[in-house]
């Protein structure tokens, strides 16, 4: 092999891929870390980079790939697309994180979107959803619903985004249901069938009858099915198959409009790095229809807490919140701020166990 | 009526002629799957086989396949030496965890030193983390007769949960405030394993594998304890004759593998991957045991067969991001590979015989 023709020919083509940038339609490029059917997280972003294509019809051109592990893998599925000729890449599973960043600095014309990461650049902006404000309504629903006062959260990685969640759900559901428990279980990956009917099946045997899941497959949903009188949630997807039971609400993920808003900004030519993050209100995350099996009046009283939320009067965490070790966290009517709930790495008051470290 | 005639040796010409056959049927057989999913099997043969090596974007794919063969190769070698003795190491991949903890928690044991001295250690450090890890089913086979093959494939998920511990942990990077995983030791100077040339991908961890290739080669063709692995292998009964000591041959045969799969994991950990995490490891420790059979075994064989596996991740991953071919089916087509490469291995122990019906 000859190294001066390769280095010739990388600098060849990063020109190319930035000539390449002018001309033609605008490829955008998804990648996801599970595969783009799992019925939840992967799927959903895929649906919404479909929805953006048709948006835009011959305008805009869609390139992906599924099941990229995080880690060096990803590196290379991100530079292959680069390569390929995509403008704008949108990377959707947070461990991509460095992969982006690194990428990014070798192609500084093609723009970078991170899904739920916190590490931006100039060619990187962040996006996310403030899921844990759906987590307080399913919270609410699941202290409400549950007869056997243990409700099981499935854990995926032990990251702020999956302990605000975790904190965000237990805090109302303690609220409604001063009795209330609830067990997490860690299961160290996104996305794996197996593992999450086994968490499932766990904590069903446990006597747990409200199964909250922070991972990307329907397996949980099954399990619970199979079960009969046990309570889930729609995850990222609205899992709509499985109402109205077990799965009596969800937990919509709604990324179509921000990929159009963005993919937009790359064809104006004013694409900025950003750094977005929002909630029920600006339509990011969506409540899926409480079903038949919540009695009217705990729907009406979900449906009143996710408007207020909506509304912006009322925030999830509102003190006075202590945490787990009992020190005060926020005072009476204070109101936690994005940068402690960005980084969030304790639980709060009542959760059993600890957070893996 | 076909009959099978068992060989007296097994077929030289067979030998080398069936991988490459098996090449050809996947091809054909994959190209048939592409084409049922409306897909142009030509183009995706192309788009797998030739455009990683000489396509438009080669000069980075090029680079990528000793990144991606590299660590494979080096596994693979060491399981070779086992496997041809009849010693079945399958927890490779859990060495290979072992080795990136050992050789990262020396790395961070330094941070932010810099002393020259500190790579080498953390390359010692990582081969003994695998040669530990492997020496557990070895002397649990040698002091209790336990069945290595279950005992090295169930501690690869011990050594899953001790990374998840370790990148949650202790070897935590205590900078990023709430999210696991260790510093990137990319970001290290004296704990990193950059590329020796810009852009070809070469690392020490390809660089190792080369010479394990070399060595390997030597000690199976020059050296007594390489006699002694192939005669076990061929005769159990003849090699205690021979003076074989079996015990010395297990202890031997695992720590090699599990010190070989311990460097991949730490080449990859200070290389590729830069930091421990908890989805650190991506399944090399099994792709390599498919590696070294696809090799027949043999260290020349293996390095052929680690490119050519390293083509079909590379060449799989772009007919998926330029033919949006699924994942699932690009699984399937290199599990043909194995799947026709043991087929056809029947040509080699047996001869084929077209008998007429009621003679024989």
């Amino acid at each position: 092999m000859n190294f001066k023709t390769l280095l010739a020919g990388t600098a060849l083509a990063l020109g190319l891929a930035g000539a390449a940038a002018a001309e033609g339609p605008v490829k955008a490029g998804f990648i996801y870390v599970g595969p783009r059917n799992d019925g939840g997280w992967s799927q959903h972003h895929h649906e919404a980079a479909v929805e953006m294509i048709e948006h835009f019809g011959g305008a805009v051109e869609l390139v992906e790939q599924e099941s990229v592990p995080e880690g060096p893998d990803a590196e290379r599925a991100m530079t292959q697309m680069a390569l390929g000729g995509a403008d704008v890449i949108f990377t959707t599973s947070f461990g991509f994180m460095d992969p982006t960043i690194n990428v990014a600095a070798k192609f500084p014309d093609v723009k970078f979107e991170h899904a739920t990461g916190y590490k931006t650049a100039d060619n990187v902006g962040v996006y996310s959803a403030r899921f844990y404000e759906g987590r307080a309504v399913q919270g609410y629903l699941a202290g409400k619903m549950t007869k056997t006062n243990k409700i099981g959260y499935i854990g995926s990685f032990p990251i702020p985004e999956v302990i605000r969640g975790i904190n965000a759900s237990f805090l109302h559901a303690k609220k409604v249901n001063p009795d209330v428990e609830m067990s997490v279980i860690w299961i160290n990956t996104w996305f794996d069938p197996a593992k999450e009917a086994d968490a499932a099946q766990a904590m069903i045997d446990q006597g747990i009858d409200v199964v909250l899941q922070h991972t990307d497959s329907t397996a949980p949903q099954i399990a619970a099915q199979k079960a009969g009188n046990v309570y889930t949630f729609g995850q990222a997807a609205d899992m709509a198959e499985f109402a109205p039971m077990p799965r009596i609400s969800s937990i919509i993920d709604v990324w179509a409009p921000y990929y159009i808003e963005r993919v937009q900004a790359v064809l104006d030519g004013t694409w900025e790095s950003d750094n977005t993050w929002d909630g029920i209100g600006a339509g990011m995350v969506g409540i899926g229809e409480i079903s038949d099996a919540v009695p009217a009046d705990i729907k009406a009283e979900a449906e009143a807490l996710r408007d207020s939320i909506a509304s912006g009067e009322f925030h999830p965490f509102t003190g006075p919140i202590n945490k787990q070790d009992g020190s005060v966290w926020l005072a009476e009517g204070e109101v936690a701020d994005d940068g402690t709930l960005a980084g969030m790495n304790f639980y709060v008051e009542g959760l059993t166990g600890e957070i893996p470290q | 009526m076909i009959r099978l005639e068992k060989r007296p040796t097994p077929s030289r010409a067979w030998t080398y002629a069936t991988p490459v056959l098996a090449v050809a049927l996947t091809m054909l057989a994959g190209g048939l799957m592409f084409a049922a999913l409306g897909k142009n099997p030509f183009l995706a043969i192309k788009t797998i086989f030739y455009d990683p090596i000489l396509g438009e974007f080669a000069f980075y794919y090029r680079g990528q396949l000793l990144v991606k063969a590299g660590p494979l190769i080096l596994i693979a070698v060491g399981l070779a030496m086992g496997f041809k003795a009849g010693i079945w190491n399958i927890g490779a991949e859990g060495q290979y965890i072992m080795g990136a903890i050992f050789g990262a928690a020396v790395g961070l044991a330094f941070y932010p030193a810099e002393h020259w001295y500190i790579f080498p250690l953390m390359v010692i450090a990582g081969a003994i983390g695998g040669l530990l890890w492997a020496m557990i089913p070895a002397l649990l086979k040698v002091k209790f007769n336990t069945n290595e093959i279950l005992v090295s494939l169930l501690l690869v998920y011990v050594a899953e949960q001790l990374l998840a511990a370790m990148a949650l942990g202790a070897l935590r990077n205590p900078d990023a405030t709430g999210f696991p995983g260790s510093r990137n030791l990319q970001q290290y100077p004296a704990a990193s394993n950059p590329e020796i040339w810009a852009g070809t991908g070469i690392h020490m961890g390809v660089v190792a594998a080369l010479i394990a290739v070399i060595f390997a080669y030597i000690l199976l063709s020059r050296h007594l304890m390489g006699f002694h692995i192939q005669l076990a292998g061929q005769s159990p009964k003849a090699a205690r004759f021979g003076g074989v000591n079996p015990t010395a041959l297990v202890v031997f045969c695992m720590g090699l593998s599990g010190a070989l799969a311990g460097l991949a994991g730490m080449f990859e950990v200070t290389g590729p991957a830069g930091q421990i995490a908890i989805s650190f490891n991506s399944g090399y420790g099994f792709t390599a045991i498919i590696v070294a059979f696809l090799g027949r075994l043999h260290p020349i064989g293996i390095l052929l067969a680690g490119l050519l596996m390293a083509l079909t991740y590379i060449g799989g991953e772009a007919a998926q991001a330029t033919l949006q071919i699924p994942a699932a089916a690009i699984q399937a087509f290199q599990g043909m590979l194995l799947f026709f490469l043991l087929g056809v291995d029947v040509l080699s122990n047996y001869r084929i015989r077209l008998v007429k019906e009621g003679v024989a």
